[in-house]
C-alpha cells in the first residue's frame, strides 16, 4: 500500500533521540544556533497534516541529470559518472509518490558553484551542482551526477568534508519536510566528520550512508549508489473521528 | 511489521541555496525560476494581501544571512492547498506556500502573501489564523518549526490551541508579529534573551 496524497491522518511524533541535538559543540557554528528553551509539543492539527506538493509540470526534462543540466549543449561535466537512486517510503514501508526532493552538491574537485565559495579547486564550466525530481507511484526516484568531491571547512584546523549529497525531502504533510546529506559507503572521512557526528548513533549514520549497487550500473557508463530515505508514518486513527491519534 | 526509523537530520549548511533558491547562489539558468519564490498569490486571490518581513539572530544577536526559510498557510478561508485538506477546495489563486532566502547583506527575509483564516480542529476547537515557519541554515542540525500569529487577533489568540501549549506567557508574545498597515515583522531569535518558541510539530 503506497501513501495516499490525500490521507489526512496525523503523523507519529518525531523521535528526536535518532536525530542530532541542536547544541553539538563538536559542530561550533550550532552553539549559537540552537535554542535553549524546550520544543513545545502539541498534536498535529491541519497545518501539519497537509502540505505543498508539486506538479509534474514544475519538473524540466534534465532537472534530474546534474552531468548535462548546467553543461554546453552536446558536453557533459567532468568526474565519476553515478546514479544515484533510491526509494522515499515511510516509517511503515509504504512508498511515498509524487513527493519533491532536490538535490545539491559541490563539483568533481570539492568546489560548490556558490557566491560564497572560495576554495581553491576549479569550477567545472559545465557542472552546477543543483537537481530535482518527483518521487514515482512506488517512491522511487533516481540522479544521474558525478560524485562531489571531499573539501575543506572552518571548523577545527583540518576538517575535511566526506564527499555528500545535501538531500531536501519533501512528503506530503509540512511535518515530514526533512533535510540530510547523503554519505558514500567507505569513506574513510565519514567517521572523522563532526557534522556526521551530531547522529546520535552508529544505525542512523548507516541510513545516510548509500551503498554501491552493481546490479542498477549501468555497464561502460555509470555506477550507481542506492540511498532510501524513510519520512515519518502517519497515525492509524483518522484525524476527523479522534483528534488526539492513537 | 517493525517501523522503520526516520533517516536523520542533517545541516542544510551554508550552501543550501545551490538546491533550494539557485539564483540566490548563483546557480542561474538551471531552472526557469527558484522555487516558491514571487507572492504565494495570483490575481484574483481571496483576502488581504501583506508583506511579512523579519530577520533570524542569532545567539549572539547577530542577524544570520544563509538561512533558509519556508512558509505554509491557509488561504483566507482556512482551507490548506493540499490534498490531505478534507473540507473544500482552496483558492486557486493562492499556493499556500513560499520558499526565501535572507538576505546575504542585512539577512531580512520577505513574503509577500495574505492574511490567513481561522483553522479549525474538529473538535470545537479553533486555531487563530498564523502563518507556520521551518527555517534552516548552517549551524542548524534539525530544521526548525514555529508559527507566527497577528497581532489584531488577540482575542482568537487567546483561545488558539498551540499558543495555550506554550506555558509561559511571556513566551507566547514571541510567536505574535508586529504590525505597520499591512506590514508585518515577525523576528526570529535562536538563543537567549526573548527566544522564540520553537514547535516539534
Amino acid at each position: 500500500m503506497r501513501n495516499d496524497p490525500g490521507d489526512a491522518r496525523p503523523f507519529i511524533p518525531r523521535d528526536l533521540a535518532l536525530h542530532p541535538a541542536a547544541f553539538d559543540p563538536g559542530y561550533k557554528t550550532s552553539v549559537l544556533r540552537s535554542p535553549r528553551q524546550a520544543l513545545i509539543s502539541f498534536q498535529n492539527t491541519p497545518t501539519e497534516i497537509t502540505g505543498p506538493m508539486f506538479g509534474h509540470d514544475t519538473i524540466g526534462p534534465l532537472d534530474h541529470d546534474l552531468t548535462r543540466n548546467w553543461a554546453q549543449p552536446g558536453l557533459s561535466a567532468i568526474g565519476e559518472r553515478i546514479i544515484v537512486h533510491g526509494r522515499l517510503m515511510d516509517g511503515e514501508g509504504r512508498p511515498v509518490p509524487d513527493a519533491l526532493i532536490e538535490i545539491w552538491q559541490t563539483n568533481a574537485g570539492g568546489r560548490y558553484r556558490h557566491v560564497r565559495d572560495t576554495y581553491v579547486a576549479p569550477l567545472d564550466p559545465n557542472f552546477g551542482g543543483c537537481g530535482r525530481t518527483l518521487t514515482r507511484e512506488d517512491g522511487s526516484y533516481a540522479f544521474m551526477t558525478v560524485r562531489p568531491g571531499a573539501y575543506p571547512w572552518p571548523n577545527r584546523a583540518n576538517d575535511w568534508r566526506p564527499a555528500h549529497i545535501h538531500f531536501s525531502v519533501f512528503g506530503h504533510g509540512f511535518a515530514q519536510r526533512l533535510i540530510t546529506q547523503m554519505y558514500f559507503e567507505g569513506d574513510p572521512s565519514i567517521p572523522l566528520c563532526p557534522i556526521v557526528g551530531t547522529v546520535p548513533d552508529a544505525e542512523g549514520i548507516a541510513m545516510m550512508t548509500a551503498t554501491l549497487d552493481m546490479d542498477a550500473t549501468v555497464p561502460f557508463d555509470a555506477r550507481a549508489w542506492r540511498f532510501d530515505i524513510v519520512l515519518r508514518g502517519r497515525r492509524s486513527t483518522p484525524f476527523e473521528n479522534r483528534p488526539e491519534g492513537n | 511489521m517493525a517501523r522503520l526509523r526516520e533517516t536523520p537530520s542533517q545541516t542544510a549548511g551554508p550552501y543550501v541555496h545551490i538546491g533550494m533558491v539557485p539564483t540566490f547562489a548563483g546557480v542561474e539558468n538551471t531552472y526557469p525560476e527558484d522555487l516558491g519564490s514571487g507572492p504565494l498569490y495570483s490575481d484574483g486571490v481571496k483576502g488581504e494581501k501583506i508583506t511579512i518581513k523579519g530577520r533570524i539572530f542569532d545567539g549572539a544577536g547577530a542577524p544570520i544571512r544563509d538561512a533558509c526559510v519556508e512558509i505554509w498557510q491557509a488561504d483566507a478561508d482556512g482551507l490548506y492547498n493540499s490534498p490531505a485538506e478534507r473540507r473544500g477546495l482552496s483558492d486557486r489563486h493562492f499556493k499556500g506556500w513560499g520558499r526565501a532566502a535572507v538576505s546575504g547583506d542585512n539577512g531580512v527575509y520577505v513574503f509577500e502573501t495574505i492574511v490567513p483564516g481561522k483553522v479549525p480542529l474538529g473538535d470545537g476547537r479553533v486555531q487563530a489564523p498564523h502563518i507556520a515557519f521551518w527555517i534552516v541554515a548552517r549551524g542548524i542540525n534539525v530544521g526548525l518549526h514555529t508559527r507566527m500569529y497577528f497581532p489584531q487577533e488577540s482575542e482568537a489568540n487567546a483561545v488558539d490551541p498551540v499558543l495555550n501549549r506554550i506555558e509561559h506567557p511571556t513566551r507566547r508574545a514571541t510567536l505574535i508579529a508586529e504590525r505597520e498597515g499591512n506590514v508585518y515583522t515577525f523576528d526570529i531569535r535562536l538563543q537567549g534573551d526573548g527566544e522564540t518558541v520553537f514547535l516539534d510539530v
